[in-house]
């Protein structure tokens, strides 16, 4: 039997959570209780009435053509942001964790990408991919493309992932130069008697037991793509052309205060919360299981 | 099956020189046990033998071959590390398997030898789980098949019964040496442990502060100690070392206490007594000034102080023994037990 510790009744406990309350009910649950109220409504055109609807805005979106579109491409987007962010630190991790000299300026290094702005990183990748200015369009005109992210909707695409993978790649590359270095070195030096080159022991050993951090980033890349790249494509693309990188938190910002149809902008809003917090419990749900060798 | 040769081999990390122009030749097959006090750099010379640290200069063979600039894999060696390293995403099979299926050898052979070593280490049960589901000795066999499956030429230890019980260490340090025995194996050893050192070695390299102090069998470590640190570091308990002076074969301890026998020396000397070669003689010169008395059955330990210094004794007598402290008891010597050391460098004085 637990035995139960009892402690004194006091309010000195509510009082030091209440900031943290506050602060949630304030910041989160009102803005998404707002967004599901308003998910609800239907306004008209120049937002003299409204109307309670229950679930139109939903049914409508189900039937749009444009939103199951931006459905997928944004399931495409994450994917592709998600491999190559990380295969991109996983290897340059891999070479860190052999580094002995100079390791500590090569981390610094590389952690910076992470603490440039979203947009900044977009406005970096605009300016080195112009059309006309840049110098990788300069440099892909001599192997015969013809780089125009403006009118070309799959460079477009290609830009916008590349330029919120690079961001992502300082985050992804710490946690996973962190999971490296904590295999033990002696597993490592084992198979290096046992014969196993440095490519083999990546692939048998390291690779496999770095499994749960790949996990964890696979699902925090995911989130990162479906909602932190707002500031990237509105400096990249502005969604543009003709929607070819509109992705779902894109869409959400375009259908309403653009479109002006907040209803249908709040609906949308619903479902990528939805999805968040599912991506989160299925997380939480992994992580606590702690994946087995 | 291979020799290992050592030749003026130094390591230093930066400027600081942690192993000194060690030397030695091993024959094939041969057990030898690295032994001295924590950081002496035991490890690390055993990991220079594996290729897992560079040799500063010196050359290291192994047969004929310099290996200085082979890859580990290329030295056909194994070894058993202090945490067993084992890889805890395999199987006990696929552990043992992993550096033949490298060697890109046909299944059948694989599993074959496998089962070989699976049932001379008696894993057989155990062939289809994950080391943690595994004792921490049963973890330490597999780290051994492991080494074993191989058939390498050398096997390395790096103190490989450090983490188990003392009854499970004295069980595996047979069966170590068993197999040892039977394979046939050139083995290096290393280990803190004297009793472990003198029970396996067919040869003892002890090593103090980088440098080797004595390489020879553990009769010739216990008989005839090259310097006071291997007198003191083998054999238990440890030897007396008392501070002497020697003219024309005569010492005289520090309470005035004459010994003869004392061979060639001359001068100031340090004089070594083993506990179990002091017999008791109620007119012996060794006399010591009782303080307590240890019972272990076979044997009891007095220890006490030379009468009238403050120099510590131990002696060891054969059967049941009591003395109440204070008690100051005579001893002599035996019979070319005393060992004579220069008092200054430590170095063995021949008689
Ligand atoms: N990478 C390193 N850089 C600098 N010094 C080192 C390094 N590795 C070991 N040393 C030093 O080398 C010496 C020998 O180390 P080593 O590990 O060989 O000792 P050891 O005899 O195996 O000790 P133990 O019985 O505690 O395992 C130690 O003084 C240690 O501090
Ligand atoms: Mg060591």
């Amino acid at each position: 039997m637990l035995k139960r510790v009892h402690f004194p009744r006091s309010a000195l406990p509510y009082l030091l959570v209440a900031p943290q309350i506050l602060i949630t009910l304030v910041f989160f649950i009102w803005p998404a209780s707002q967004a599901v109220y308003q998910s609800f409504l239907i306004e008209d055109a120049f937002g003299l009435s409204t109307e309670f609807v229950w679930f139109e805005n939903f049914e409508l979106l189900v039937d749009d053509e444009q939103y199951l579109q931006s459905f997928g491409r944004t399931i495409f987007f994450s994917a592709a942001v998600a491999l190559l962010s990380m295969s991109a630190a996983l290897v340059l991790a891999g070479f860190a964790d052999r580094v002995v000299r100079g390791a500590t300026a090569y981390r610094t290094l590389m952690i910076w990408p992470y603490a440039v702005a979203p947009v900044l990183a977009g406005a970096l990748w605009v300016f080195m991919f112009n059309p006309t200015l840049g110098i990788f369009p300069f440099l892909l005109d001599m192997v015969g493309i013809d780089w125009n992210h403006y009118l070309n909707g799959t460079h477009a695409m290609m830009l916008v992932i590349f330029a919120a993978a690079w961001k992502q790649i300082a985050y992804n590359f710490l946690f996973y130069l962190a999971a490296m270095q904590s295999i033990p070195r002696s597993l490592i030096e084992a198979a290096a008697i046992d014969g196993a080159g440095p490519v083999r022991r990546f692939v048998d050993h390291i690779f496999p037991l770095i499994s749960p951090t790949t996990f964890f980033l696979l699902v925090i890349n995911a989130v990162y793509a479906f909602f932190d790249t707002f500031g990237i494509i509105h400096a990249v693309t502005q969604g543009g052309p003709a929607n070819s990188t509109t992705i779902l938190v894109y869409k959400v910002f375009n259908d309403g205060f653009v479109g002006l149809d907040l209803g249908g902008s709040a609906a949308q809003s619903v479902i990528l919360m939805v999805l968040v917090i599912a991506m989160t419990v299925v997380q939480f749900r992994f992580i606590e299981r702690k994946v087995e060798y | 099956m291979a020799s290992i040769t050592l030749k003026d081999l130094v390591k230093a990390y930066g400027d600081t020189e942690v192993l000194h122009h060690v030397e030695g030749e091993i024959s094939d097959g041969e057990f030898i046990v690295v032994v001295g006090p924590s950081g002496c750099g035991k490890s690390t010379l055993l990991r220079m033998v594996a290729g897992l640290e560079t040799v500063t200069s010196g050359t290291i063979c192994i047969g004929d071959k310099v290996v200085n600039q082979l890859e580990p894999a290329d030295r056909d060696i194994a070894m058993v590390f202090q945490n067993y390293a084992l890889y805890p995403h395999m199987s006990v099979r696929e552990n043992m398997a992993y550096g033949l299926k490298i060697r890109k050898i046909s299944k059948d052979e694989i599993a074959r030898r496998v089962e070989e070593a699976a049932d001379i280490l008696e894993l057989r049960p155990y062939l289809e789980r994950k080391p943690r589901q595994l004792s921490g000795g049963q973890r330490q066999r597999v780290a051994m098949g492991r080494a074993i499956v191989r058939n390498p030429q050398v096997f390395l230890f790096d103190e490989p019964l450090s983490n188990l019980d003392a009854k499970l260490r004295v069980q595996m340090r047979l069966e170590i040496r068993k197999l040892q025995q039977r394979l046939g194996v050139t083995s290096i050893y290393v280990t803190h442990d004297q009793v472990e050192a003198m029970t396996l070695g067919d040869r003892l390299m002890v090593l103090n502060g980088g440098y080797v102090e004595q390489f020879g069998t553990p009769i010739e470590l216990y008989d005839r100690p090259a310097t006071t640190f291997v007198a003191g570091f083998i054999g238990s308990p440890a030897m007396n070392f008392l501070p002497a002076t020697v003219s024309a074969g005569m010492a005289t301890l520090g309470n005035g206490a004459r010994l003869a026998n004392a061979g060639a020396a001359n001068g100031a000397v340090t004089l070594g007594i083993r506990p179990e070669h002091l017999l008791q003689d109620d007119a012996g010169p060794v006399r010591v000034t009782v303080e307590l008395v240890e019972q272990l059955g076979a044997n009891s330990l007095l220890h006490g102080k030379l009468e009238g210094t403050d120099i510590e004794m131990v002696v060891s007598q054969p059967g049941h023994m009591s003395a109440a402290a204070g008690t100051v008891m005579g001893f002599v010597p035996a019979n070319g037990a005393l060992h004579l050391f220069h008092a200054e460098t430590g170095k063995r004085i021949e008689p």
